[in-house]
């Protein structure tokens, strides 16, 4: 079986994100990193595939990005995939979720995996929905935000998840669409000779042409979601930060804060 | 391609607060593009006197769907169907998990733009603009769409719900489900996990975070609500509760409860956008968190940037003596 994980650059959680004022989309420059929600989906591959509960030939990480997204690749294949594909392509540039998941759909059409396993968010904006997307051009069952999977009988998954009214356990069947919570498990560290091995794991590039992608579908000018301009929130004033240095100094401004307020 | 179809979400014969807000406002929307809003529901032997009750808050025709409850696929085919079928210029989803996985299939289904998070839309030239806070809301994005369908899928609580007083015409729509729709089956459905707390009419609440380090962590803002005394509980973030530490019933956020309480103090809570479109209704909302960096400072009226461990008996011991005095 093969289980394919989508990964995704983010700018690192220290660096101070912004938006680029003339395009309305996201300034990617700076430091970046793999989405800390895709670490849980390599880690949720892994731990199938080690378990002996799916028999997984090979795990398969997959990103669409430029250039600097090798980079989350290496990270992928640092915790233990076997190799990776990267979807690469000036013409996919800007591309709302619609064209994302659409080309990414192309991409793991041809690899036709058991199982497509991917982060219930990423770091940077887009919440929950890439799976739902990637899921319906492929015509397969799925799932999102699920914290605990079970494999039945080798075809067959388990998973649960929290929804609106509580906690949910969904029955599915292979090939799926799977996205996971950060709660499904810690992911490792990647050894150092993991991290030194990663560059030498096979990873294939790939472009739009490759890939057997409308060009007509993807890239920001395609996509169907248009942004039109920022405007500013309503100012809310800031409010008043207290550095614990001498916690019962501080505990006295908590509770005079408290105090005034009629709070107590 | 002037109406607007809204999914209205319903468990155990009610509909989700969330999805009347979205009707409510599809029916103000859709007044000023010149068309009507309509509502769909998809489930297992819905009435249509539960359906038709979608007309107090605005829509004038309710789709009635036989099919799986709880999983978003199924719910996709049925859109599919009343949109090919019908006259549909914009899809609403009023937040949620259900909403977000639904409105983004219909989206690759139908080759339609999709906007999240949505926090207002408003008409303009005959088409709807719908605004995104982005970057810890520190700016609000403004969406339109060259597609004829435009999807919008709010964030919790955006739209405020209206009775209105009318009724709701209510048709059955037979649904041919997709082959892949029917690979994944609901086994069971809303277990609530952990003891049965109650949250929602607390005037204080002292909730808890993953910074509380471990399930333990709770005895401190166990002890805090006890110092407040009153009206006061203990409450909890979505990434706690899935790891066992706090019960269900006492989630606020995304998934969890909506409250609004006077006091809000949150213990080792980051303030992911998840849990602040529960909580940010309070009155008063005070963080105690060791990384300053922390998104909840940029929405907290009195931020501690320290230690909770070394904070929180204090502050107990002083609120005790406060109210003793």
């Amino acid at each position: 079986m093969k289980i394919c994980v989508l990964v995704k650059e983010v700018p690192d959680a220290a660096v101070q994100k912004k938006i680029d004022p003339s395009t309305g989309r996201m300034d990617r420059s700076g430091e970046k990193n793999l989405n800390p929600y895709d670490t849980h989906a390599i880690e949720a591959a892994m731990q199938l595939k080690e378990s002996g509960a799916m028999a997984v030939d090979e795990v398969v990480a997959v990103t669409m990005g430029p250039d600097s997204a090798e980079r989350a690749l290496h990270k992928a294949v640092s915790l233990g995939a076997d190799r990776s594909i990267h979807l690469a392509d000036d013409s996919l540039a800007g591309s709302d979720v619609a064209a994302t998941g659409y080309a990414l759909s192309k991409v793991l059409e041809k690899e036709a995996p058991d199982l497509v396993l991917l982060g219930q968010q990423s770091d940077d904006g887009e919440c929950y929905t890439i799976g739902a997307v990637v899921a319906d051009h492929l015509k397969f069952p799925s799932l999102t935000q699920v914290i605990k999977i079970d494999v039945d009988g080798g075809t067959k998954l388990r998973a649960e998840r929290q929804a609106e009214y509580g906690y949910d356990t969904v029955e599915i069947n292979l090939p799926a669409v799977i996205s996971v919570g950060d709660a499904i498990n810690e992911p490792r560290y990647p050894s150092l000779k993991a991290i030194m091995g990663a560059k030498k794991k096979p990873l294939e590039k790939v472009s739009v042409g490759d890939a057997g992608i409308d060009a007509s579908k993807v890239g920001g000018d395609n996509s169907a979601a248009q942004w039109t301009g920022s405007i500013e929130p309503p100012k809310k004033e800031a409010g008043r930060i207290i550095e614990d240095e001498d916690t019962s100094e501080t505990v006295e401004q908590i509770v005079a804060w408290l105090d005034e307020r009629k709070l107590i | 391609m002037a109406n607007i179809l809204v999914y209205a979400l319903q468990y155990e014969g009610a509909f989700n607060k969330n999805s009347l807000g979205a009707v409510s406002e599809a029916a103000k929307l859709a007044a000023e593009l010149g068309g009507e809003a309509h509502a769909i529901v998809v489930g297992q032997g819905v009435s249509d006197d539960l359906a038709g009750t979608l007309g107090n808050y605005g829509a004038t025709k309710v789709l009635n769907v036989e099919g799986p409850e709880g999983l978003a696929q199924p719910v996709v085919d049925a859109m599919a169907a009343a949109i090919s079928a019908g006259d549909y210029g914009y899809a609403i989803f009023g937040g949620g998990l259900l909403g977000f996985e639904v409105g983004a299939g219909l989206a690759a289904r139908l080759g339609a733009g999709v906007a999240m998070e949505i926090t207002a839309v408003r008409a303009e030239g005959g088409k709807l603009v719908a605004e995104r806070p982005i970057l810890g809301d520190s700016a609000i994005s403004q969406i339109s769409f060259r597609s004829d369908l435009g999807i919008i899928i709010s964030r919790l609580n955006a739209f405020e719900i209206k009775e209105t007083g009318g009724t709701a015409a209510v048709e059955s729509l037979s649904v041919e489900f997709s082959p892949f729709s029917g690979q994944a089956t609901m086994i069971t459905r809303g277990e609530q996990r952990g003891a049965d707390v109650d949250i929602e009419g607390a005037d204080v609440l002292i909730a808890g975070g993953r910074g509380l380090g471990a399930e333990e962590g709770f005895e401190l803002c166990e002890a805090l609500a006890g110092a407040f005394g009153g009206n006061s509980a203990v409450a909890a973030t979505r990434a706690v509760v899935d790891a066992g530490w706090f019960p269900y019933a006492g989630q606020i956020g995304q998934t969890g409860k909506t409250v609004a309480p006077k006091l809000y103090l949150a213990a080792g809570i980051s303030g992911a956008i998840q849990h602040k479109v529960g909580m940010q209704g309070a009155e008063h909302i005070v963080a105690i968190n060791k990384d300053a960096n922390a998104p909840i400072f940029e929405f907290s009226d009195l931020g501690i940037v320290g230690d909770l461990n070394k904070i929180m008996p204090k502050l107990t011991e002083a609120v005790k003596a406060k109210k003793g005095a």
